[in-house]
Parts: C-alpha cells; structure tokens; sequence
C-alpha cells in the first residue's frame, strides 16, 4: 500500500533525530574516555604498551567501519551474549572514535615543541604537573577544532547502525519511503536534518582552526 | 549444526572473496581517478573560477560534506529511478563514491593550490601564460606534491567506505561476505576473514601510493608530513 506523505512522518523522522545524536554523544563520549587512555598507552614508557597503542589505532583506522560493527553485532554470541543493535553500536563506535580521537590528541600532545618539556623538567616539575600545567593546556588548545571535526563525523557514521537495524534517522527515512515511496523527498529531507546538525559543527571547526593560525594546513575530512 | 569456530566454510569461498575484493579495488581506483577530475575542476571553480562556479563548488562541497554517505548512496540508488535514470547498484555505489570522494578532495586541493605563493602564479601571468595554464603549469604540480600525503588519507577512506555500498547490493567484498555468510551461517568468521582482506588491501594500498610519491617526486618530504 503506497500512501501519500503527512506530517506525522515528518515528525516521526524529526523524533528520529533524537538516536542519531544520543549514540553520537554517548560514543564520542565513550570513546573520548577510552581514547585518553590510549593517548596514555600511546606516551608510555613501556615499549610494549605503546606498540600495542598504536596497533590497535592502526587496525581500527585501517578497517572498514562497517566491518567492526558487524563484527562486535554478530560477536557475541561467541561469548555467549545477544547484543543487540544498540548495544553493539554503542560499544563499536566507542572503539572506533577512541582509536580515531587517540590519534587526534596523541598528534596534538606531539606537537607541543620538545623545548615546553626540557623548560618544564629544568624547573624541576615532576611529570605529572608538567603533563598538568604546560602540556595539557596547550594541546588541549590545539585538540579542539579536530575534535569537533571528528564529531561531524561521527554524526555521519551513525548512520551505519541502521544496516545492524538500529532505528536512527537515515533508517526512520527507510520506513517512510518505504510506505510513500518518495525518496528524492524522503531523504533529501533526512540529509536536510544531518545537513542542519553537521554544518554548524563544521563552521564551528573552522573558525576554530583558522583562529589558531593554522588555515593554511589541508583540512582531511573524516568519515563516511 | 555444528557451533564451533571454524574458517573452513570461509575459506573455501575464497574465489568468491577474490573477485569481491577486485570489485572493491577496481571501484577504489575508479573512483580515484574520477574523483580527483571533479576535485581538481572543483578546486579551480572556488579559487580562480567566476562568482557562480565558486558558489556552485561551495555549496557542493558543504552539502556532501555534511550527509553521511550512505544517505547519498539511497538518495542516488532509490532517488534516481523516480526521475527516470535508473542505475545497477554498482553504477549507483561508483556515482556516489565519485561525488562522495570529489566533494573532499576538492577541499584539500583547494587547500593546496591556496599554499601556492602569490608570486608563481603572478610571474607565470607576466610570462604570458593564460589563466588556465597558469593553473595547470605552475599551480596545480607544486600543489599535488603538497596534499599528496592528506589524499591517500582520503582514498584510504574511499577503499574501507566501499564496504557500505554493500548496503545496496553491489558485489564488492563486503557483499560477498553477505551471501557467504547467509549461506554457510559463519557470520562471524566471514566478517572476521574479510575485515583482514580489508586490512591488507588498505595497507597495501596505502603503501603502494607512498612508493608512487617517491618515484614521482623523489624520497624527501612524504614520510616527514604527518599523514592524517
């Protein structure tokens, strides 16, 4: 049965929005945690800890995204637990975002000059207030229009969690074509919603960026 | 049915697997190729082009920038029968990879061609080159040699993005992975199988364009530029 479109689908794809941005926030979130602990394992001491570090941002970043979903959705049962979509898209962008923001403030932590340690150290500053009161407020700095950079794409892979099932707005957008099957409508519609989430998120990065002097760099975007 | 962890299934598809993996890579390297005309064309239009080309470029770029690409892709695939143009699925995923990866890599080229110092393109103008030769002789070179490290970047991203494009059935790798998993009900150990094909192909790909800068542009610089 084709019907005509109204405005509860409108509504019903507005109220969609809502899954997109809360498994954006939880897994930027989720995955900023864990990606402070990578950037630790990452600078640690211990070659072993920081190989491993890096490998597993290597693998994460080097897979497709896609992949790691399916394989954390349909991984455990090998452990003897059902996630379901949710749960294994929560726990699959949460890896994936704290490998990418790892890399992101790892790179930022290295960019602070070597001279901001060895002034640090010559004042007799132990490690940790150094890390504390010279390196983290300067990386912190330079850390925050990438970050936001990041979240735009995260916002956009969310997406993804629809092909598990996860009910967000790119799969809201799947039911009402479906039911009215007018799709250059239905998801231009839908890419009018991410359009208003992202772009004001991208400026936002932008303006950031170029206040910090560094326009000039070539911006990569990220994600699918 | 037995539940235990086995690759023999998988492995024993491995025809299948190969021909989806050349699919992903013949898709990757179609849409390279493609995707950088538009991004060059692009570039051009938003820092030397007229007042319209700039805004057509800037609203392209912004509005792909923006939708996540499997939006794009059903907006492409089921979008564009409904004004008569109807595509197979790999028709769609190379359309939507070709605009998808156009759209990003126009920013970066621009970014380059702007890194190019006034003064090249001024002194080529004095020699009398026209505006377009200017662009293609002395801009564009210098500036490919700059975003070189940035573009694998982006089509490193191209290559793992394609996997989404199973999403409409088309029958690269991860699609192949699809069927075989429906059909042998070793759904995790074919994912687990096709996301290290995937892993190769991205390292191989990766290390195959950097062995491609040092032979056109010689050893210094690609490994010194930090690769986001």
């Amino acid at each position: 049965m084709i019907r005509d479109i109204n405005f509860n689908d409108f509504v019903y794809m507005l109220l969609a929005a809502r899954w997109t941005v809360a498994l954006s926030l939880i897994a930027i979130f989720g995955g900023g945690l864990a990606g402070l602990l990578i950037v630790a394992a990452r600078m640690s001491r211990w070659r072993i800890v920081s190989a491993a570090a890096f490998a597993y941002i290597q693998f994460l970043q080097a897979t497709p995204l896609l992949m790691q979903l399916f394989l954390v959705f349909f991984g455990g049962s090998l452990i003897g637990i059902r996630f379901d979509p949710w749960t294994a898209a929560l726990i699959a962008f949460s890896l994936h975002a704290s490998a990418f923001l790892g890399d992101i403030w790892h790179g930022c932590v290295v960019a602070i000059p070597r001279s901001q340690w060895e002034g640090a150290k010559s004042l007799a500053l132990p490690y940790w207030t150094t890390l504390r009161l010279v390196i983290v407020p300067q990386a912190g700095r330079i850390a925050v229009p990438p970050t936001v950079g990041f979240l735009v794409a995260l916002i956009k892979s969310t997406s993804l969690a629809s092909i598990i099932g996860f009910t967000e707005l790119v799969r809201a957008g799947q039911f009402i074509n479906n039911a009215t099957l007018k799709p250059l409508f239905v998801y231009g519609f839908v890419a009018c919603l991410f359009f208003a989430m992202c772009w004001p998120l991208s400026k936002l990065s932008q303006t950031l960026e170029d206040r910090l002097g560094r326009g000039l760099q070539p911006r990569t975007g990220r994600g699918i | 049915m037995d539940q235990s962890f086995s690759f023999t299934s998988v492995f024993a598809a491995y025809d299948q697997l190969l021909l989806g993996a050349g699919l992903t890579m013949r898709l990757t390297l179609a849409s390279v190729a493609l995707g950088m005309i538009v991004a060059i064309v692009g570039a051009w239009a938003k820092t030397s082009g007229p007042a319209w080309a700039r805004r057509l470029a800037t609203g392209y770029v912004e509005v792909i920038r923006n939708t996540p690409f499997l939006l794009q892709l059903y907006f492409f695939f089921f979008g564009l029968p409904s004004v008569g143009v109807r595509l197979t699925p790999n028709d769609a995923a190379l359309l939507t990879m070709v605009v998808n990866l156009g759209a990003y890599a126009t920013e970066i080229v621009r970014a380059g061609v702007e890194a190019i110092p006034h003064g090249q393109t001024e002194a080529a103008r004095a020699l009398g080159l026209r505006p377009l030769q200017v662009f293609r002789l002395v801009v564009l070179p210098p500036a490919l040699r700059i975003i070189y490290p940035p573009l694998v970047g982006q089509f490193t991203m191209v290559l793992l993005g394609s996997s989404v494009v199973s999403a409409i059935s088309a029958n690269e790798l991860a699609s192949v992975a699809n069927s075989i998993q429906s059909l042998t009900f070793r759904t995790f150990e074919t994912y687990f199988v096709v996301t290290f094909m995937y892993l190769l192909m991205a390292l191989a790909f990766r290390g195959a364009l950097g062995l491609l800068y040092s032979l056109t542009f010689g050893r210094s610089g690609y490994d010194r530029t930090p690769a986001r």
